[in-house]
């Protein structure tokens, strides 16, 4: 193979990973659509393309043409800045993450901070769209997404943290590489501790991605769509696309954090299939759970982060401390 | 007497003046319809609430000046749509009350039959939207939603095969009502009375083991007793409030004396209870259709010859009230007959519009995502608001 400069690599890789990430979202959301629609006994897309396969085209190719509105009464720079400063965190925790051993954008010594610290940085946009609609519906959506970031943030970085402990390493590929060989290796079958970091960094998930039983900031039913009630045509596809590009990136992470990344039978050239089927996955289960529950209230949800949540993630993280030292080293 | 500071506002004191006034409505997607909720705000907790009606008036009750006794019953539908059979049934008592017309055992059992089968099919409904609004249009909620909906088409399938429509019907007619049962009807109506009352089960297995759910819905909207008693509320809401008042018990029509079953009462007067009397209902009124399909008499279905034209039917003069038990309470239905073929005057009890003036009484104090469960557990359908 001929070399290929390091320049290059540095600019390829990133506009591959991009890319796969857009295709990856507008597919994920047919896919959601189709996994609701047999929840809820009906049949989901299927017009557009043989089983509806060309819809998230149609979906897409629709929110272009559609006439970009911006409020008179908006703040306009910030309104119009918004959905990029929403989007570019969701797709920055891409970079980290590898989806084979060396195969990824940018395996950071300290992956999984940078990923954790991007991802809450998406607050910032969130915020912005609130403020700058100078809409009420958006600015209590707004405030309400502060709360709740506030909260779930520790909730989800300390879960996140138990297999860090485990593995010894803050680095993703580390983490993943010591999963491999046996399904038993997996953080998830890790006695006890394993299976309740899973559950709470699944419940954080459902609040860092906002959705339901904890999506107060969209809440249709009274702030009508919350933060992006007036953004319309390709800012709300920007929306929308960070929205699922997030829920793609926490879901390959918490496939590689406990479901042991790309450990599977078969040769290990196929293991970024195996990766790719453990975030779908854990798309799917984030999936069910937002269609067959209802919405809870947004102090029900602080009380239930700083009451419950919390405590409990910092008390799973203190015993799993405790338990590697005394593995490694006896008492 | 109303005790007024009831409605009064909620003073929290820690936001000064730094007050949100904010509009849930005309077009809201949870309003239920076009109701206008001017909603003050302090922080997430609602200090006071203005409601708004009137965006579906459509002159009802002039209306009705204008049509003959023949033709407004399908046009009565028309105020509350989601429980058409009720309007139609509450308008053709009270000229049968002024006319002292008779009617046949076998039309009022099938009047119960479709009064209850929409009692049901209403349910569905509210159940359905109660839970979207508390679920979102794009979660639990929604599917919730589409499984009411599934069950409720089985009924409109009844009706259709009944009537030929499936949400207006013009079903019930002054002596009578208008179609027979066709044949396998009745069988129909058994399987479908069989499956609702299996997926009811399923409901509340999916509802009430869900602690999100109860958290959404326990405590919420509290009306006490003496307050529903004051505002005059009905239906599930003054039950769920631990008073026992139906109008099919209190003051029996069209046979429903005939009929062994009983009037669910909770206590609590919160949203919860308001559900748990729905549910109940669901069974109750499975009960009477299947003690009516059982016991259905032979006969003719009207006391009055078939119509020829739309004013053969003529009212001596008089006047009347006649009430029946909606799915959302009392529908009253006060007539003025002055001999002719068109009642002189007419007066429409909305129960959505006596259960609606509550909401300011029990919003002011909670927080804004409770506004849409508290209106959803009223279950407004603002055509009869306004009509």
């Amino acid at each position: 193979m001929a070399a290929v400069p390091p320049w290059a690599m540095l600019l390829v890789a990133p506009f591959v990973v991009l890319n796969v990430v857009v295709g990856l979202v507008t597919y994920i959301t047919l896919l959601e659509r189709k996994f609701a629609a047999r929840m809820q006994s009906r049949i989901g897309p299927y017009r557009v393309g043989p089983h509806g396969l060309l819809q998230p085209i149609a979906d897409a190719l629709k929110l272009m043409m559609k006439e970009d509105i911006v409020p008179a009464a908006a703040d306009r720079h910030v309104f119009n800045l918004a959905p990029i400063v929403f989007l570019i965190p969701c797709m920055l925790i891409f970079a980290t993450i590898p989806f084979a051993p060396g195969l990824g954008v940018g395996d950071l010594n300290i992956g999984i901070l940078f990923f954790l610290a991007v991802s809450s940085m998406e607050i910032v946009g969130l915020f912005m769209a609130g403020w700058g609609s100078n809409n009420k519906y958006a600015l209590l959506s707004a405030m309400r997404a502060v709360n709740q970031i506030i909260s779930y943030d520790l909730p989800f970085i300390f879960s996140a943290l138990v297999p860090v402990i485990l593995a010894g390493s803050l680095k993703l590929g580390d983490i993943a590489a010591l999963q491999q060989g046996s399904l038993l290796h997996w953080f998830i079958f890790y006695p006890v501790i394993g299976q309740l970091a899973f559950i709470m960094f699944v419940v954080a998930t459902l609040a860092a991605e906002n959705r339901v039983p904890f999506d107060i900031l969209e809440a249709e039913s009274e702030l009508v769509a919350g933060f992006r009630v007036e953004y319309s045509g390709m800012k709300f596809a920007l929306i929308q696309l960070g929205e699922y590009a997030h829920m793609i990136g926490s879901s390959f992470l918490g496939a590689l954090l406990f479901l042991g990344a790309w450990s599977g039978p078969g040769p290990e050239s196929i293991g970024p299939v195996w990766f790719l089927l453990k975030m779908v996955f854990m798309f799917l289960l984030v999936t069910w759970i937002r269609w067959s529950f209802v919405r809870i209230r947004a102090d029900q949800i602080l009380a239930l982060s700083w009451k419950v949540l919390l405590p409990a993630t910092l008390a799973l993280l203190l015993t799993t401390a405790v338990v590697v030292v005394w593995r490694t080293n006896g008492f | 007497m109303l005790d007024r500071s009831s409605v009064a506002r909620v003073e929290l004191d820690w936001a000064g003046p730094e007050r949100l006034t904010m509009n849930m409505g005309p077009q809201h997607p949870s309003a239920h319809g076009v109701f206008r909720a001017i909603v003050t705000l302090e922080g997430e907790t609602v200090v006071a609430v203005d409601a708004v009606i009137g965006y579906l008036h459509r002159c009802h009750e002039k209306l009705a000046e204008t049509l003959t006794y023949a033709q407004y019953p399908s046009i009565a539908s028309k105020t509350d749509y989601v429980a058409a059979m009720t309007s139609e049934f509450a308008y053709v008592l009270a000229a049968e009350e002024i006319g002292k017309i008779d009617v046949p055992k076998r039309a009022q059992y099938l009047r119960v039959i479709c009064a209850e089968l929409q009692r049901i099919a209403s349910h569905l409904l509210w159940l359905g939207t109660w839970c979207m609004d508390m679920g979102g249009a794009l979660g639990g909620g929604a599917t919730i939603f589409l499984y009411c909906i599934r069950e409720r088409e089985t009924i409109l399938d009844l009706f259709e095969s009944l009537v030929g429509a499936r949400l207006l019907y013009g079903f019930y007619q002054v002596g009578g009502v208008r179609y027979d049962i066709p044949s396998g009807w009745t069988q129909a109506c058994r399987s479908t009375l069989e499956l609702i009352e299996q997926r009811v089960v399923e409901y509340e297995r999916m509802l009430e083991n869900n602690p999100f759910f109860l958290a959404r819905a326990k405590g919420v909207g509290v009306i006490s007793r003496d307050l529903a008693q004051d505002i005059g509320i009905a239906g599930p809401l003054l039950r769920g409030s631990g008073i026992s008042y139906d109008v099919r018990r209190a003051a029996p029509y069209s046979s429903y004396g005939d009929f062994d079953f009983s009037i669910p009462i909770e206590t609590d007067g919160d949203c919860f209870a308001r559900y748990r009397v729905r549910m109940v209902e669901f069974r109750q009124a499975i009960t009477i259709i299947r003690q009516a399909l059982d016991r259905l008499p032979e006969g003719p279905i009207s006391s009055r010859p078939a119509l020829k034209s739309v004013a053969q039917t003529r009212i001596p003069k008089g006047e009347a009230y006649a009430r029946v038990e909606g799915p959302r309470g009392e529908v009253g239905n006060y007539m003025v007959a002055d001999g002719s073929a068109k009642p002189y005057r007419m007066k429409w009890r909305g129960a959505s519009f006596s259960n609606l003036s509550v909401l300011p009484h029990i919003i002011p104090g909670h927080k804004v995502a409770d506004v849409v469960a508290i209106m959803g557990s009223v279950d407004p359908v603002f055509g009869e608001v306004d009509r």
